[in-house]
């Protein structure tokens, strides 16, 4: 995709406030883009025919059972699960004109899972994916408590069990293809790029479009930025998307509380070692008052 | 092990003595036949296996938790309050071993032993929860250090030996294995050390834990200062979980406290005072808290609001007022009370926090299965049955006479 003027321009922008200040993600004015250069998808759900494709292409390539029928599918607003890491859900507008929504992993710029895993099974791969490594990970869930969108399942059937979740195809990245999901898409409702440029196409058609789209791109703040981002003409409310999700980093959260030890570590020994040193001389003091009382007596 | 360090011959008698309690093997069993005791093998008959099964046959056959709900009794009671309780270990090791108060050294042994079984009963529980627990292994090869549960992992590991090590005092002097435990003795006070500078990273960074979730909790509950009101809590825990453990040891384990000349009631009525100052803190930064939060507006509203009403005024508010009152009062039995209600008070918190404000907003709700119900209770129950045969046993309540051995 080649780079628009205004892209240019805040490209050239936040480069040179980059190269100004110390890196931050809060941002800089606005300009800064996390996560830009990492691979994102747009998803518009205006153009989404709700074929289920990707839910098809999803479970060959992950190996998972074959997504139900159609008439089952949409009957109820479903939620990802242990085996089937992406859906699709339909709501009608108010017009009778039905809406498709696909949902998996947003796979966030700055992942509040893979930053509660204590033992980096989920981890934050530079290129974008937050990718799974089951052999590494101890079945804790902390990272089911941690996410905001409610995505890691748990399979909690098995004797030993996996984290399951959309890893954006993270091996098929590697290997130069599109996400699975993506690869198979008819409609262009999943358009596959670098997060900025994929911000760029979001804001021409939103922004370009006042009319037809709902003013916001769902996924340019939500968790400090995520690698899906959509677009839709309904409420993000309506499709089941969390709109309470906060607009800044979850890992962030904890830096106040992660500066804890460091302090504690630092602080406490000397502390303690010197109340100790105090309450032992007011003891000698006491014993050597008491000692020379007697011999006074 | 040569023959210098073993002071008691190793035979029979060091058995008889020291294991069966001076009874013979045969009289040993029958005495042990009481009703606590069938009780107690009961629980555990239903309990253990259940453990057991629970490996064979995956969490979802045994718990209810859910997709949404990835914490449940396991965690919430096993891990999080019984580390809670535990703290009683370091706040008295704290307590005689640097700031000197030595009128409480005989209840040192005691709160350290209730802290290291506390910690044992948590890892086993946390065993029984984690999908994989030989890959705990990974929280030393990994370096996932921007995650809290790896500040909480080391933090255990780190204080369950250091609990281990201050446990292996009276174990050492109970075996006769002088060259071992006299220069554990030596460092004590390193170890006292250790152990709070340990338990203030841990039963903080237990709080912590939640604040990567603020749209699970309840907004009464959740704050960005929660590791501060955590480690609060826990230190109240320590002093409350002393007062009530003394007042429960002196009726049952009354033969164990040969020569001491112990003023149970005045070390009552001083913990008493330290643990109303820390419960009044608590109360007021709690309140800190939910202004900070801009929750104010929820105290009192619905469920959840009428709900944090019972935890802050029946189970902080007057548990700190009686605290005051009876060690104002020098009335050691309202101090008693008043530590029966802040250890339930404790025990409240950290249940709501991990079970019932935890997904406040959701539609379903979590009710812990009987199973999970069970487990939890074999766990309290091998506490108890440890904790008495210790004390039976080894120099828990009493120190051990020099060069003399302790019998019975």
């Amino acid at each position: 995709m080649e780079l628009g003027r205004r892209a240019f321009l805040k490209v050239g922008m936040a480069g040179t406030a980059l190269a100004a200040l110390p890196r931050s993600a809060e941002g800089v004015g606005g300009f800064e883009i996390p996560g830009e250069g990492e691979r994102a998808v747009l998803v518009d759900t205006t153009v989404c025919v709700g074929c289920r494709g990707c839910e098809a292409a999803c479970a060959e390539a992950n190996g998972l059972p074959d997504p139900a029928p159609d008439a089952d599918a949409y009957a109820t607003q479903r939620k990802t699960s242990q085996n089937a890491f992406t859906v699709v859900n339909r709501v009608e507008k108010p017009s009778g004109e039905p809406r498709y929504v696909k949902r998996q992993c947003m796979h966030c710029v700055e992942p509040a899972c893979a930053s509660a895993c204590p033992v980096r099974a989920l981890d934050k791969e530079p290129t974008g994916p937050v990718a799974y490594h089951g052999d590494r990970c101890m079945g804790c869930r902390y990272c089911m408590v941690a996410c905001p969108f409610g995505v890691p399942k748990y399979q909690y059937e098995k004797a030993i069990p996996l984290v399951r979740k959309c890893t954006f195809c993270a091996t098929r990245q590697a290997e130069g293809k599109r996400p699975g999901c993506v690869s198979v898409c008819p409609s262009g409702a999943l358009n596959f790029g670098l997060r900025g440029e994929m911000l760029e196409e979001a804001r021409r058609r939103v922004f370009g479009n006042v009319g037809k789209y709902t003013q916001h791109i769902y996924g340019e703040l939500e968790a400090g930025g995520t690698n899906w981002m959509y677009i839709t003409d309904v409420p993000f409310e309506d499709l089941g998307f969390e709109v309470k999700v906060n607009d800044n980093s979850y890992p962030k959260l904890v830096k106040g509380a992660l500066g804890v030890p460091p302090v504690v570590m630092t602080l406490w020994p000397p502390l303690l070692m010197g109340m100790y040193a105090f309450s032992h001389r007011k003891g000698e003091e006491k014993k050597g008052e008491e000692k020379e009382g007697g011999h006074h007596g | 092990m040569d023959s210098a360090t073993t002071a008691p011959a190793r035979d029979g008698s060091w058995v008889r003595e020291n294991i069966f309690l001076g009874m013979t093997s045969g009289e040993y069993l029958r005495s042990l036949w009481t009703p606590f005791n069938v009780v107690a093998a009961a629980i555990l008959a239903v309990g253990v296996p259940l453990f057991l099964y629970r490996f064979y046959a995956g969490l979802g056959a045994v718990t209810n938790l859910s997709q949404t709900q990835p914490w449940g009794l396991w965690i919430g009671f096993d891990m999080m309050t019984g580390i809670a309780l535990a703290a009683g270990g370091f706040t008295i090791g704290a307590t005689v071993e640097i700031f000197g108060l030595e009128d409480y050294h005989p209840i040192e042994r005691p709160a350290i032993l209730t802290g290291f079984l506390g910690y044992m009963l948590a890892i086993i529980g946390l065993i029984a929860d984690l999908g994989k627990p030989w890959n705990m292994v990974g929280i030393f090869s990994q370096n996932g250090t921007q995650s809290v549960l790896f500040e909480v992992a080391w933090c255990v590991c780190c204080y369950a030996s250091v609990l281990s090590l201050e446990f292996a005092v009276p174990l050492f002097e109970w075996l006769g294995w002088e060259r071992f435990y006299r220069p554990l003795k030596k460092i004590l006070l390193a170890l006292t050390v250790l152990s709070v500078m340990f338990s203030t990273m841990h039963q903080s960074a237990l709080g912590s834990l939640f604040i990567i979730a603020p749209g699970r909790l309840h907004p009464l509950w959740y704050s960005e200062s929660m590791f501060l009101f955590f480690f609060l809590s826990a230190v109240i825990a320590g002093i409350s979980m002393v007062i009530v453990e003394s007042a429960i040891s002196h009726k049952i384990f009354a033969s164990q406290f040969r020569g001491h000349h112990m003023d149970a009631d005045a070390l009552t009525v001083g913990l008493g005072k330290a643990g109303a100052v820390v419960m009044f803190a608590y109360f007021f930064l709690k309140l800190q808290g939910v202004v900070d939060n801009h929750a104010i507006e929820y105290i009192g509203k619905g469920f959840y609001g009428k709900w944090w009403f019972v935890e802050m005024l029946g189970f902080v508010l007057v548990p700190s007022l009686l605290y005051a009152w009876g060690a104002r009062n020098r009335r050691a039995d309202v101090v008693r009370i008043a530590g029966v209600l802040a250890v339930l008070g404790v025990v409240l918190n950290r249940v709501n926090i991990s079970m019932v404000v935890f997904n406040w907003n959701q539609p379903v709700r979590y009710v812990p299965s009987w199973m999970e119900f069970a487990v939890s209770l074999a766990l309290v129950t091998a506490g108890v049955l440890a904790f008495r045969w210790i004390v039976n046993r080894m120099p828990v309540f009493h120190e051990l006479e020099e060069s003399s051995h302790a019998g019975h």
